[in-house]
């Protein structure tokens, strides 16, 4: 090959670039180490030949002119962006010596590990983290609000993560003769066509739908789904578990439930005691009886029967167990109680929400909710696909688990076209996951104890092994049960992107003693740490990528000056910090995390991606009538109770309510009319626009000329009535602060809402405070508070909060 | 009198989500700066009686379209077309593509090439 060659490198999206939770195909032309054009695999599965915007101007990227590409320490005070570049030994040394001295003298947990969302830095930041003992790993958003609370919610009912079914597990994707399109799909919450979904190709439901699938759409917002919609259903901001309970209530009142299903898949038929409102246990029964069994009528013979959770049968034979009813039972000391099913029960907490009450809390009308109710459960199948707005509200499991109940009681779980249960390829995972063996290993119990939040949420001591966000910031100020001193800031723009209350992060960073930002440019956050490290995009490093399907590894197509990959940059580090860290080299690592597909780096990398067969216990459909889901190789699920739990086993432990139910967040024109007085429109932010990735790519001239200023969507009746016109500057304020978009006026919001862009920040405007590149200017997070989440730690008040509205004099 | 032409783009506008996707296809493909390119989307609100509205998007191709002579030579599709996440365009000659118009809301563009 000459010189001036272009070589042809076939790689994966992830990560640094179009930032986004990726998987597509790529294929990047390269020519002398550069990046003259890159284009959409036709042949991977993913995306068959398509490609984002963001992916589209990734030469404008990589070759940008003001990407981070040495080292950089701090030269000035914090935020006087003033630097002087150094060499990676001299920052590997600094970074060592600094970190290191904060762990004799505090201990490893004074430092936090700070991430923006999952993308490959979650494996590989957990392993420098763990590597240094700290069990401090953090997502910086309020509540952990992305992705982990509905991940988390549908663990907590049927103990895997479920997602909609887009013939993803099929070779030949929705042509396969094993899919079954869907009737109807429910896009709850979900711009997916501008959005990243998560690792899911957005534009699969386009496709489907040109296959006939009807659409029912949930949001506030005419979306492009809502304007295409047989039913959109124009709900109020957070109100969704108001719905799903709704739902819920209609489809048991009128029988369009699968009962089989119910009776035989969940623990429907299992007693709760009248007296104390908990779940009948073995142990209740008999001197010998074991905690983790459950108890069951059986309607023929009339006795109780015991449910073996250990190997996910009756312990007796049963005739038939009764889904309903009010049974005497007589406990081992005697006692007589009242006992009734927790069918009864959930139908009972169903039936606390009449369609009349619900469009009451939700704003909706009645008949639409009927009609959405019998559309979704009358299609066979049918699908929920859910979004981030899910995620953005305290009462996120709550409502999460009753939209997971939905797909449950209807017969959807498993079933091609329906939601199914989605696992890593192969059970090929990086890192400590909850249901799954990570190759990289969360530290011991002890040093986890030290974790923020591991006391006060049993959610994160079970399944979620992060720092609860609020929490950190909380403990920054209060260095309480411990000070946090150092931290380690990789892939996340905290300050304008991430970090709610940025005036109050932007307190508690300089409180530190000594910070470390990990990025490709220069962000309001680099400008408070001491040590900037520059990283690379996906184009610039070898890889894996491990998240469902397809099991794929990204390929180093080309080198930009000094960078280097968020993995290479952890895994020096973590060599450094722990002495018995056992891998040699990256790859070493990489082969280690994907022995259980039976490939090596190298072998799947000639491959390209892999897709699990039929049969592998990480690829549909019904594996839990195949005994696919569970260790023991059982039929069931991987809960305690091997059932699917409309009443969760988990929540009661925890002292949380064990059935979903409706909570009003706290700040919305009911929970708060007082504030709502000078407040009146809902406030919802976090909107995605189809050619940024949160709050990065505002430099790419590509992108920016599609989205060029930060707006803020406004009914024109709303605008007129403040003599706000099209393009006109706007202050948005409420009693945190206010911030100045620019009103894009648009009936496709509400008259009693606005929707304000997020994660603006002017990388043309200068670094050094106060301007922080305009961040005080028009980001949205200066209204938006940190502390409000759910009884378990997650959720947050991302979609509904109060505002008000009023126009920039003079020009703004 | 211009010659007439004989290949175009069909677009089956009832998919366009107005994604960018061919607006940076272009711009990628010919480096042109932004501002500049060979095809446009644009997003309408359509009004409709009952305070009902439809959320249209529309990619348009500009005087710069040369309905990429050089990749179709190849045999390869103009790269907007390779790269619309809704699949909803279509290059080729137009008497064709003419009889492929066998739904509503579809239009097909004879750019100026």
């Amino acid at each position: 090959m000459t010189h001036d060659e272009i070589r042809k490198v076939h790689t994966t999206t992830w990560s640094g670039g179009p930032g986004c939770h990726g998987g597509c195909g790529v294929i990047a032309h390269i020519k002398n180490n550069r990046l003259i054009k890159i284009e959409g695999d036709p042949d991977h599965p993913m995306n068959r030949g398509r490609l984002c915007p963001r992916c589209l101007a990734m030469t404008q990227y990589v070759h940008h002119p003001e990407r981070l590409t040495r080292p950089l320490k701090r030269a000035g005070k914090r935020g006087e962006n003033k630097w002087q570049e150094i060499s990676w030994d001299e920052a590997f040394d600094l970074i060592e010596e600094k970190f290191g001295s904060i762990r004799n003298d505090f201990g490893p947990e004074s430092v936090v590990f700070s991430m923006g969302t999952g993308r490959d830095v979650g494996a590989w930041i957990c392993m420098l983290a763990y590597a240094f003992g700290s069990p401090n790993v953090s997502f910086a958003l309020s509540g952990n609000a992305c992705y982990t609370p509905r991940i988390t919610a549908s663990e907590i009912v049927l103990g895997d993560y479920c997602i909609f079914d887009g013939g993803q597990w099929c070779a030949k994707g929705h042509d396969d003769p094993r899919y079954t399109v869907p009737e109807c799909i429910v896009i709850w919450g979900y711009n997916i066509p501008a959005s990243c979904p998560d690792n899911i190709f957005g534009h699969w439901a386009i496709d489907l739908m040109k296959k006939g699938s009807k659409l029912i759409t949930i949001d506030p917002r005419l979306s492009w789904f809502a304007s295409r919609s047989d039913k959109w259903l124009l709900i109020r901001p957070g109100t969704d578990g108001a719905l799903a309970m709704g739902f819920l209530n209609i489809i048991i009142q009128e029988g369009l439930y699968d009962k089989d299903f119910g009776k035989k898949w969940t623990n429907a038929p299992h007693l709760i005691r009248k007296d104390t409102g908990k779940l009948l246990r073995e142990s209740d029964l008999m001197p010998n009886g074991s905690s983790d069994n459950f108890a069951a009528w059986d309607v023929i013979n009339k006795n109780i029967v015991i449910w073996g959770s250990h190997h996910a049968v009756y312990k007796t034979k049963v005739s038939e167990a009764a889904l309903e009813g009010q049974f005497k039972i007589k406990l081992k000391d005697g006692k007589e109680i009242n006992a009734t099913t927790v069918w009864s029960e959930f139908c009972a907490r169903a039936a606390e929400y009449p369609v009349e009450k619900v469009a009451e809390i939700t704003w909706l009308k009645e008949r639409d909710i009927i009609d959405a109710a019998r559309l979704y459960a009358k299609s066979k199948p049918a699908t929920i696909q859910w979004g981030l707005a899910i995620d953005s509200t305290p009462a996120i499991t709550p409502t999460a688990t009753a939209i997971a109940a939905l797909w449950c009681i209807t017969g959807n779980l498993g079933i091609p076209g329906g939601n199914v249960i989605a696992r890593y390829a192969y059970n090929a995972v990086a890192y400590a996951l909850p249901g799954a063996k990570g190759v990289i290993k969360r530290p011991s119990k002890e040093i986890d104890e030290k974790r923020i939040g591991y006391r006060e949420y049993g959610l994160f001591r079970e399944f979620i092994w992060r720092a609860q966000t609020d929490k950190v910031l909380e403990q920054i100020f209060s260095e309480d049960p411990y000070p946090v001193k150092g931290m380690w800031i990789q892939c996340c723009i905290l300050i304008g992107g991430t970090g709610y209350d940025p005036a109050r992060w932007i307190k508690a960073l300089k409180k530190l003693d000594f910070t470390v930002v990990v990025d490709i440019f220069m962000t309001p956050t680099c400008q408070m740490a001491d040590v900037v490290l520059p990283a690379t995009t996906f184009l610039e490093k070898d890889s894996i990528r491990s998240w469902w399907v397809p099991l794929q590894t990204i390929n180093k197509a080309m080198t930009v000056d000094e960078c280097k990959s968020g993995i290479e940059i952890n895994f020096e580090l973590a060599k450094r910090f722990d002495p018995n860290f056992r891998w040699k080299t990256i790859y070493d690592l990489f082969d280690e995390i994907l022995e259980p597909s039976g490939m090596t780096f190298k072998e799947l990398q000639e491959k390209g991606w892999s897709i699990p067969p039929e049969g592998h216990p990480s690829a549909p459909y019904l594996r839990h009538e195949k005994g696919l889901l569970r260790q023991d190789g059982k039929p069931g699920f991987q809960k305690r109770s091997g059932k699917v739990e409309l009443y969760s086993t988990l929540r009661e432990e925890w002292g949380l309510e064990p059935m979903p139910c409706y909570e009003e967040p706290p700040f919305t024109p009911v929970s708060r009319p007082d504030l709502a007085e000078e407040y009146p429109l809902i406030l919802s932010t976090s909107r995605r626009s189809p050619v940024y990735f949160l709050s990065e790519h505002r430099n790419i001239p590509w992108l920016r000329e599609a989205d060029p200023d930060p707006v803020l969507e406004i009914h024109p009746d709303t605008a007129k009535s403040m003599g706000v016109g099209q393009g006109e500057w706007v202050w948005v304020e409420n009693w945190m602060g206010r911030c100045k978009l620019k009103a894009k006026v648009s009936p496709i919001v509400p008259r009693w809402m606005v929707m304000a862009a997020h994660g603006w920040w002017f990388p043309e405007k200068p670094g050094e405070e106060p301007s922080l590149y305009g961040m005080w200017e028009s980001n949205i997070n200066q209204l938006m508070l940190m502390g409000y989440n759910g009884k378990d730690g997650l959720g947050t008040i991302t979609k509904h909060l109060l505002c008000k509205v009023y126009k920039v004099n003079g020009k703004g | 009198m211009s010659r007439k032409p004989e290949y175009g783009l069909l677009i089956d506008y009832e998919y366009c989500t107005g994604c960018y996707a061919c607006q940076v296809a272009c711009a990628q493909e010919y480096e042109w700066p932004a501002g500049m390119g060979g095809i446009r989307v644009i997003e309408i609100v359509e009004k409709l009686p009952n305070d009902k509205h439809y959320l249209k998007f529309m990619p348009i191709p500009t005087e710069l379209c040369i309905l990429c002579a050089g990749r179709t030579k190849e045999g390869k599709n103009p790269a907007c077309v390779h790269h619309c996440m809704a699949a909803c365009m279509k290059y080729g000659k137009i008497e064709e593509l003419a009889k492929e118009i066998n739904k509503p809301r579809m239009v097909l563009w004879a750019p100026k090439a």
